[in-house]
């Protein structure tokens, strides 16, 4: 099938005082209809301005997209003006975004909110428009849909706003939804909720959705596939499976290590030493390398190519390299992936 | 560790007027203790109650009603201000936002020496600096950051800036209020290490609150669940996973994603009802098993222990 969108060679810098920080500095990946691919990474990774720049919302000045390509069903939309990119935006490529507190209009009734994008892209009357938004909102479980259209935000508890995001998200039918951390602000059995009506919307509407988080536990389960973002970076991308039960990047498993299983433990979480690195004058060679305990001398010198693991499953690390030595992943990282099988396992028969 | 109970608090309610005649029962009558040495974790939605409860307990609001004992003396008796900052040396509190909680316009230094300060622990300047140093030491960070204001430092590196301040009175019992919420992921495991390798040094008691519940499982020796300002189940941790018997806490544990895709493939999620409890009477909060408390009536009580897996 073909990509619903590809990203290549992708660099975003921003233009400071105290000079360039490359925020992202070189950036593949693809995501095909129906498809979940998930971002994860530390904050400073880069993960949101990836996200940023496809939807065009990088800050010129300072921020400038430096380099590469964003091809979304084929056309290029770094090369396109902003008159021809807002009629995309929104329309076929919707965004979700983190905090649903500051993202709502607070002086707009939330039916209103949702009707903009209708009656704009795809010119409907007000009172088509009313229409689809009652079914929005009841696609994203809010009751009460018809007295809800009147209210305003803060009518709504924070779960219940995110939903209003997420319907004003879906009001076009977006082939590509990109979402930002969109349950990070949310309790546990709301975040629940919302990926279950993501996912039963997905299923609808095949689109395609990125899905930036930290949360390991949510990217299990809702992506196909994973990218894992260092320094501007994707170190490690593959079938989810591949992330979680083959990981090959130093980073990747330091990610999974310091996750505490269910499965108690009384040892020390594997907790990565250190802090990101600083983007303005990004590292020689693996930006890991510092923070790594399995960082050899050339992750000093030379920064390692995308090795390939299998026939989805990339990492750029020099372990993977023939002359390398052949490493473990540590301790803890290993029983956990044990453990998680066996875990699974039950889980089957239950 | 040993069963020696350092706080104890009972029929604790925390309500809050709202409007002119509204009342919101933020905490509405909490008993629980806390044992010397051990790690008890508070879980919840947001909410629930569960910041309120540990505000209440430190006394940064003062109780409705009820009363919390600690080592034996009721800590909202007290008026006199001299036995007030006694309690205080002795309990202190780490807060969740690691930008906020610390004065943007104070050096480290002053920051974390303020404790110091106010119960005059330090004779003279040298040896303010020097308990400073060693206390940024013992979180991790070193000497040149005294001389540094706060908007230098990392989240995590705040975060232990605010442990670093709770500790420089030398208390026994601090409360931890979302103290990781605000990190990374990599972060939080390196804060979680160091709680937990300060209480193995110096034998702390912490109240941990938080949402997290992988993380609470992790760290906590016992955990109570609130929902609405009550506490609907108390057990030893692996006992609340493994055997969880409120219907909320079943919902809640349901809830968690795990890091393992096969097991999200195969996860059902529990959802709570709260009409679907025995309405025959008010239901209390019981021991249904050794150490294990469950809010519920008598009924369910039996239907609890029929339940229960195991014996």
């Amino acid at each position: 099938m073909d990509n619903l969108l590809e990203v290549n060679n992708l660099h975003v810098s921003f233009d400071t005082y105290g000079g360039e920080v490359k925020a992202v500095r070189g950036v593949d990946f693809s995501v095909k209809k129906g498809e979940t691919l998930a971002i994860v990474g530390e904050s400073g990774s880069g993960k949101s301005v990836t996200t940023k720049a496809l939807m065009g919302l990088i800050p010129s000045p300072p921020g400038r997209i430096k380099e590469g390509e964003i091809l979304f069903e084929g056309k290029d939309l770094t090369k396109m003006k902003d008159k021809e990119l807002s009629k995309i935006r929104g329309k076929d490529i919707a965004m979700i975004f983190q905090d649903p507190m500051t993202s709502l209009n607070p002086t707009m009734k939330v039916g209103n909110q949702i009707m903009e994008g209708l009656i704009k892209h795809q010119k409907k009357s007000k009172s088509e428009a009313k229409k689809r938004a009652l079914e929005l909102l009841e696609l994203v479980g809010i009751a009460n849909a018809e007295q809800r259209l009147k209210q305003y935000p803060h009518q709504f508890s924070g779960g219940m706003r995110q939903r209003v995001v997420i319907a004003i998200a879906l009001a076009c039918n977006p082939k590509l939804l990109l979402a930002d951390e969109p349950t990070t602000a949310l309790d546990v059995t709301i975040q629940a909720q919302i990926l279950e009506v993501m996912k039963d919307i997905q299923k609808e509407m095949e689109s395609g959705i990125v899905f930036i988080t930290h949360d390991l536990g949510v990217v299990a389960n809702v992506a196909d596939r994973v990218a894992v973002m260092y320094a501007g970076k994707i170190v490690e991308i593959g079938k989810v499976d591949d992330i979680f039960y083959n990981p090959k990047h130093p980073y990747t498993w330091g990610l999974l290590g310091s996750m505490p299983s269910l499965d108690s433990t009384d040892d020390e979480l594997y907790a990565i030493p250190g802090s990101p690195p600083d983007l303005m004058h990004p590292p020689k060679g693996d930006a890991f390398a510092p923070r790594s305990d399995f960082a050899m001398k050339i992750d000093f010198e030379q920064e390692p190519p995308m090795f390939k693991v299998s026939e989805d499953h990339y990492a750029a690390t020099w372990l993977l390299h023939e002359n390398a030595p052949a490493v473990q992943p540590p301790e803890s990282v290993q029983t956990r992936m044990k453990g998680m099988t066996r875990e699974s396992a039950e889980g089957d028969k239950v | 560790m040993s069963k020696e109970k350092l706080l104890e608090i009972s029929n604790l309610k925390q309500h809050f007027k709202a409007g002119k005649k509204g009342v919101i029962k933020a905490v509405d009558g909490l008993n629980f203790d806390i044992y010397k040495g051990e790690t008890f974790g508070l879980v919840g939605e947001s909410g629930c109650g569960k910041s309120t409860t540990g505000r209440t307990i430190i006394r940064l609001y003062d109780a409705t009603e009820g009363e919390v004992l600690f080592n034996g003396e009721d800590v909202h008796s007290v008026k006199d201000k001299k036995e007030l900052k006694r309690f205080n040396r002795e309990m202190q509190m780490i807060f969740q936002d690691p930008y906020a909680s610390l004065n943007p316009r104070m050096k480290v230094e002053d920051i974390v020496a303020e404790g110091l300060d106010v119960h005059g622990l330090a004779s003279n300047d040298q040896e303010r600096k020097e308990i400073v140093v060693n206390l940024l030491e013992t979180v991790g960070l070193n000497e040149d950051h005294a001389n540094r204001y706060p908007h230098e430092f990392s989240g995590g590196q705040r975060q232990r800036l605010g442990i670093a301040r709770a500790l420089a009175v030398d208390p026994s019992f601090i409360i931890a209020d979302e103290p990781i919420s605000a990190l990374d992921v990599s972060i939080q495991a390196q804060v979680v290490n160091l709680l937990k390798k300060l209480q193995n040094e110096k034998g702390l008691t912490y109240l941990f609150i938080a949402h997290d519940l992988s993380m609470v499982k992790y760290i906590s020796d016992r955990i109570g669940v609130m929902y609405f300002g009550k506490m609907v189940e108390l057990a030893d941790a692996d006992d609340l996973y493994e055997n969880p018997m409120h219907p909320y806490t079943k919902s809640l544990l349901s809830a968690i994603p795990l890091p393992d895709p096969d097991y999200e493939r195969s996860r059902r999620r529990f959802n709570y009802d709260p009409s679907d409890h025995d309405q025959s009477e008010e239901p209390e909060f019981r021991e249904v098993r050794p150490d294990h408390w469950v809010l519920c009536t008598t009924k369910e009580m039996e239907k609890y222990q029929k339940d229960y897996p195991g014996k």
